[in-house]
C-alpha cells in the first residue's frame, strides 16, 4: 500500500491539524455538557483549535428540536465560559447543530443518529472521523456503546471513530472489569478515551515537566533520599446538593482512586522511553502494580475515615454532612480519608506515601509534599531557633500552582543559628499563558487521536485493585468514621498513620 | 496563576535630569516597597521589553500596551525620543490587579519610561542594561523606526518585535528583517498575521487524499489590504520554502504583482491582489488551485474564515472555518508571547519572500 508522505506544512505550527470530526454527545442537555463541554468546545473554536470542519450532534432524552439545542448550547457558553463569547463566532459554530432525542436503549435513536452523521459526510463530500462522548449517568454507558456496536457504528470506513466515557468507571473493580469487557467488545482499546479530567490540568502535566525536564530532582528521587511523601486535595467546601452522589460514593471513589492515584502515579513513575500515550500509561501501571495491596487486616491501620460535624467555612456556620440535605440518617459515608500507601519497587521501597483528602476542610489545596531525608550529622547549634529541618520539596497544584523548596539558611547575627526558609517558584510570575481548561485539552487530545491524557484499561483496573479492598473493609468492619470539625484540617485520628514525630503539613 | 481581580494599584517613582544606576535604584525601592506593604505582590517573571518610540507618539503605543491583555510583559521599559533633549528624565511605576487574599497572590508588572534625546540611541545600550532584569529575555520593539537604537541593542537583546508592514517598502522591509535576523530572533507581527491562514492551509491539505495535491498546486492568488503585501509576501514565501519552489521576483502589474515559482511537477502561477475594501492590517483572502482541477478559497468572514472547496469534477462546498478575530491588540499580545518560542519556519519563508520582492 502507498503511503502517503508527511505533510510539509505543519512544520513550525503551534496548532497542528485536526481531521474533520463529527462529534457527538450523548447527555448534551445534562449538567456537564453545559458547563464544562459545550464551552469548552466554544473555546476551542474561539481560538481557531477545532477541527477545519467540525458538527456537533447533541443527544438525550429531552425532546427538543435541532434549534431549541442551539438555543439551549447557546446559552449554556454565555453562561459559563471562561471567556466573553463572540457572538459571531457562537452562532457560527452552533449553526449547523443536529439533536437526536430519546432514550439510550432506544434502537431508532441510533438510526437516526446515523442518518446525521452520514448526511453530514455526504453534505461536506469528505469522510468525517466520528467522537461519541459518554456523558451520561455511568449505567448508559454499556448500553450506548452496545447500541452503537449493533448499528455498525462502531467502525467507519476511511476515518477514525473514538468513544470518550466519562468517570466514574465503575463504583468497583468488579464493575471497572466488567465495563470494560463490554466496552471492548464493541471498541479497541485504541478507540477508547476515558477521561479522568484531572489528566487535563496543566498543572498536572507540568508534574511530568518537574520531574524529567529537570536533571537537580531526579538523583534525589528515591528511597535514598526521600523519607516520606504526603499528597492532599483538600477542598473549603461542602457537599452542596450532590448528596445523591456523594453519599454512594464518599471521598476514596470521588477523588482518591482516580485523582490522587494519578498524581500518585506520576510522581512515581519512571522516566518512559517516550512520551507516546502507551509508554507513558506502561510506567503508570507499573507503579499501580507496585502499590501494596491493602488486605482486610491491614485496612484499620493504614486507613482513617472522617465525616464532618457542624463548624464554620469561611467564617459562615456550616452544618454537618448527617444534616445536609438528602443524606440518609446514620450515614457512615466518608467525607474525609487519610490513606498510608507504599510502593514497593526498587525505588520508592519503605518511603511511605501518604494521601488524604476531604470535604468542608480549612482551605482549598492540592499538592504534594515530598520530604527529603534529614542530614546525617548537624554541626549547627539548635537553641534558640527554629533548627535545621529536613528540605521539602511541594508542589502545589492549587491555588497558586508552582514549586517551593524548603532550605536550612543562615539567621544573621554572630552565631550559627539555623531556620527554615522556602525558595519559591510560582508559574504564575512566569509564564504568560492563561492555562485552557482540562476540557478543552482533552476533548482536542480525543479528536487528534493521542490518549496520553486518557486512563487506559488495565490502568483504571489497578486504581480498583487499590480501593476495592478499602472499600471491602469498610463496608465489613465497626471502625469508627471519625468526626471533624467543618473548617478544621480534619480528624485527629488522621495522625496514627504518620511516623513517631512526623505530622502532617499544615492545610 | 490565581490573580485577584479588581482595580490596578500603581506605586510611582519620578526623577529628572537622572542616570540609570538611579532609576534601577528607584525601581528597587518601588519593589520593597510592595512587598513590605503585601508579601502577596511578587513581580512578573517572564520577559523584557524595551520600545523606542517618538514621544509624541508614546501615548499611542502605550494604549496599545495595554490592551494585549495577559501577554503583558513582567517589565516594560520606553525610551521616548524627544527632539533637542539632552537629559534623561524617568518614571517608574509597578502596576498590580486587585490585593492578594491571604494566600493567593497578586503578580506585580514593571513599567518605566525614559525621555531621551536623538543622541542617546547611539548608545542606547548603556541607558537600558542597568534596566532590564538579567537572566530574562530582552525583547525590543521600535515601531517608529529608529534602526540606530535598536542596532545599539544587540548585545543585550534575544528578540527583535517588528511589523514588517510598517514599513513603506516591502522590499525593504523584509531585507531589514533579514538583516536583524542574522543576530537576533525575529517575531514579525506581518508573519503572525498570517498564522490562522497558514494553519488552514495546512489542516485543508492534511488529510491524505488532500495531501498529494500539494505536489500539484498550480496557482495561488493572496488577497491582502494595500499596505500589507508583505504579509502576502511572506505567506507564498512560506509555501515556497515548505513545498520546495524556487521563486521569482515577482512584477507589478497596476497595484498587485504576478510572479511564478518553479515547483516540483509544474509551474506556480502566483498573485497579489490588494483588496481596497479590507478595514484591518493583513490578508484578506487567498485561493489556491491545483493541477488536477480542484481548488481552496478562504475569505475573512463572519465567525471565522469562509471556506470554498471545489473537487476535479467541479462541485463546490463551502462552510464557515470558525474562529475569532485576534484583532491589533491581539497580534501584539501573541507578539510578546511568540518572543518565548522559536519559530523555524519564519527565516526560511523569509528568504523566499525576499526574492519575491527583489
Amino acid at each position: 500500500m502507498a503511503t502517503v508522505a508527511d505533510n510539509p506544512l505543519v512544520e513550525g505550527l503551534e496548532r497542528l491539524p485536526v481531521h474533520p470530526t463529527t462529534l457527538t454527545i450523548f447527555g448534551a442537555t445534562g449538567d456537564l455538557a453545559k458547563r464544562k463541554l459545550l464551552p469548552a468546545l466554544y473555546n476551542l473554536a474561539h481560538e481557531g483549535a477545532l477541527p477545519e470542519r467540525f458538527n456537533l450532534i447533541g443527544s438525550s432524552r429531552s425532546e427538543m428540536s435541532d434549534d431549541e439545542f442551539r438555543a439551549s448550547a447557546l446559552e449554556s457558553v454565555r453562561r459559563f465560559s471562561r471567556r466573553e463569547p463572540d457572538p459571531k463566532v457562537l452562532e457560527a459554530l452552533f449553526a449547523d447543530v443536529r439533536y437526536v432525542s430519546g432514550s439510550f436503549d432506544d434502537e431508532t435513536v441510533y438510526e437516526r443518529l446515523a442518518e446525521a452523521l452520514e448526511a453530514f459526510d455526504a453534505n461536506a463530500g469528505i469522510v468525517f472521523n466520528r467522537a461519541f462522548y459518554l456523558s451520561t449517568a455511568p449505567a448508559f454507558f454499556p448500553v450506548i456503546v452496545q447500541a452503537l456496536g449493533g448499528r455498525g457504528l462502531d467502525h467507519h470506513e476511511d476515518s477514525e471513530v473514538r468513544v470518550i466515557i466519562e468517570k466514574p468507571f465503575g463504583t468497583n473493580l468488579l464493575e471497572a472489569q466488567q465495563l470494560n469487557r463490554d466496552v471492548l467488545e464493541v471498541f479497541d482499546e485504541s478507540q477508547i478515551y476515558r477521561i479522568d479530567h484531572y489528566l487535563g490540568k496543566e498543572t498536572v502535566q507540568n508534574m511530568m515537566a518537574f520531574r524529567f525536564a529537570n536533571g537537580m530532582f531526579e538523583p534525589l528521587w528515591n528511597r535514598n533520599y526521600i523519607d516520606n511523601v504526603q499528597i492532599t486535595a483538600a477542598e473549603d467546601l461542602s457537599i452542596g446538593s450532590r448528596a445523591g452522589y456523594y453519599d454512594a460514593s464518599g471521598a476514596l471513589r470521588d477523588l482518591v482512586q482516580n485523582h490522587m492515584l494519578q498524581l500518585l502515579t506520576i510522581l512515581c513513575m519512571e522516566p518512559p522511553v517516550s512520551f507516546s500515550a502507551d509508554d507513558v500509561r506502561d510506567e503508570k501501571v507499573k507503579v499501580l502494580h507496585s502499590v501494596h495491596r491493602p488486605t482486610a487486616q491491614s485496612v484499620p491501620e493504614m486507613t482513617v475515615r472522617g465525616q464532618y460535624t457542624g463548624g464554620t467555612l469561611g467564617g459562615e456556620p456550616q452544618g454537618g454532612y448527617l444534616e445536609e440535605d438528602g443524606v440518609p440518617e446514620g450515614s457512615r459515608t466518608e467525607t474525609y480519608v487519610a490513606l498510608r500507601l507504599e510502593v514497593d519497587n526498587w525505588r520508592w521501597a519503605g518511603v511511605p506515601i501518604y494521601l488524604r483528602t476531604g470535604k468542608a476542610l480549612a482551605r482549598k489545596v492540592t499538592e504534594i509534599a515530598v520530604t527529603l531525608k534529614p542530614v546525617p550529622h548537624l554541626a549547627f547549634e539548635q537553641d534558640g531557633s527554629l533548627g535545621v529541618r529536613p528540605n521539602q520539596i511541594v508542589l502545589t497544584m492549587q491555588p497558586n500552582e508552582g514549586v517551593s523548596i524548603s532550605l536550612g539558611a543562615k539567621i544573621p547575627g554572630t552565631r550559627m543559628k539555623i531556620r527554615p526558609v522556602n525558595m519559591e517558584f510560582l508559574y504564575g510570575t512566569s509564564f504568560l499563558s492563561e492555562s485552557p481548561e482540562a476540557y478543552e485539552r482533552l476533548i482536542l487530545d480525543a479528536m487528534r487521536g493521542d490518549a496520553t491524557l486518557f486512563t487506559r484499561d488495565d490502568e483504571v483496573e489497578a486504581q480498583w485493585r487499590i480501593c476495592d479492598p478499602i472499600l471491602q473493609a469498610w463496608g465489613e468492619d465497626d471502625e469508627p468514621v471519625h468526626p471533624y470539625e467543618a473548617g478544621s484540617h480534619g480528624p485527629e485520628a488522621a495522625a496514627s498513620l504518620l511516623r513517631e514525630g512526623m505530622e502532617w503539613r499544615a492545610i | 496563576m490565581e490573580v485577584d481581580g479588581g482595580a490596578r494599584r500603581h506605586g510611582m517613582w519620578a526623577e529628572q535630569d537622572t542616570t540609570p544606576g538611579r532609576i534601577d535604584a528607584g525601581l528597587r525601592e518601588l519593589l520593597k516597597e510592595r512587598h513590605a506593604e503585601n508579601q502577596g505582590y511578587v513581580p512578573a517573571r517572564v520577559l523584557n521589553l524595551v520600545v523606542i518610540v517618538d514621544r509624541q507618539w508614546r501615548g499611542e503605543v502605550e494604549n496599545r500596551l495595554e490592551r494585549v491583555g495577559r501577554y503583558h510583559p513582567s517589565r516594560t521599559v520606553v525610551c521616548a525620543v524627544e527632539p533637542g533633549r539632552t537629559k534623561l528624565d524617568a518614571r517608574a511605576t509597578t502596576e498590580a490587579v486587585g490585593d492578594p487574599r491571604p494566600g493567593s497572590f497578586c503578580v506585580a508588572q514593571e513599567h518605566v519610561v525614559v525621555d531621551l534625546g536623538p543622541q542617546h540611541l547611539a548608545h542606547l545600550d548603556t541607558i537600558v542594561d542597568p534596566l532590564v532584569i538579567t537572566d530574562l529575555s530582552t525583547v525590543v520593539w521600535s515601531p517608529h523606526g529608529h534602526h540606530e537604537g535598536v542596532d545599539a541593542l544587540r548585545r543585550l537583546a534575544q528578540v527583535v518585535l517588528l511589523d514588517s508592514i510598517d514599513e513603506p517598502d516591502a522590499h525593504h522591509a523584509l531585507t531589514r528583517s533579514h538583516e536583524v535576523s542574522d543576530w537576533a530572533y525575529v517575531v514579525d507581527l506581518a508573519w503572525l498575521r498570517s498564522t490562522p491562514w497558514r494553519e488552514r492551509i495546512a489542516a485543508s491539505f492534511d488529510p491524505p487524499q488532500w495531501r498529494t495535491e500539494l505536489a500539484r498546486i498550480a496557482a495561488v492568488t493572496v488577497r491582502h489590504r494595500p499596505d500589507s503585501a508583505v504579509a502576502g509576501l511572506l505567506l507564498l514565501g512560506w509555501l515556497a520554502s515548505r513545498l520546495g519552489w524556487r521563486p521569482e521576483a515577482m512584477i507589478a502589474t497596476g497595484a498587485a504583482r504576478r510572479g511564478r515559482a518553479r515547483g516540483g511537477r509544474q509551474e506556480v502561477a502566483l498573485r497579489l491582489e490588494p483588496e481596497e475594501r479590507m478595514s484591518v492590517p493583513g490578508l484578506a483572502g487567498l485561493t489556491v488551485e491545483t493541477a488536477s482541477g480542484m481548488s481552496l478559497s478562504l475569505d475573512r468572514g463572519a465567525g471565522g474564515l469562509a471556506a470554498t472547496r471545489r473537487d476535479r469534477k467541479g462541485r463546490e462546498w463551502s462552510w464557515t472555518v470558525v474562529g475569532a478575530s485576534r484583532g491589533e491588540a491581539g497580534i501584539l499580545g501573541e507578539g510578546i508571547r511568540q518572543a518565548l518560542l522559536r519559530d523555524p519556519t519564519y527565516r526560511q519563508a523569509l528568504a523566499a519572500a525576499d526574492t519575491l520582492a527583489a
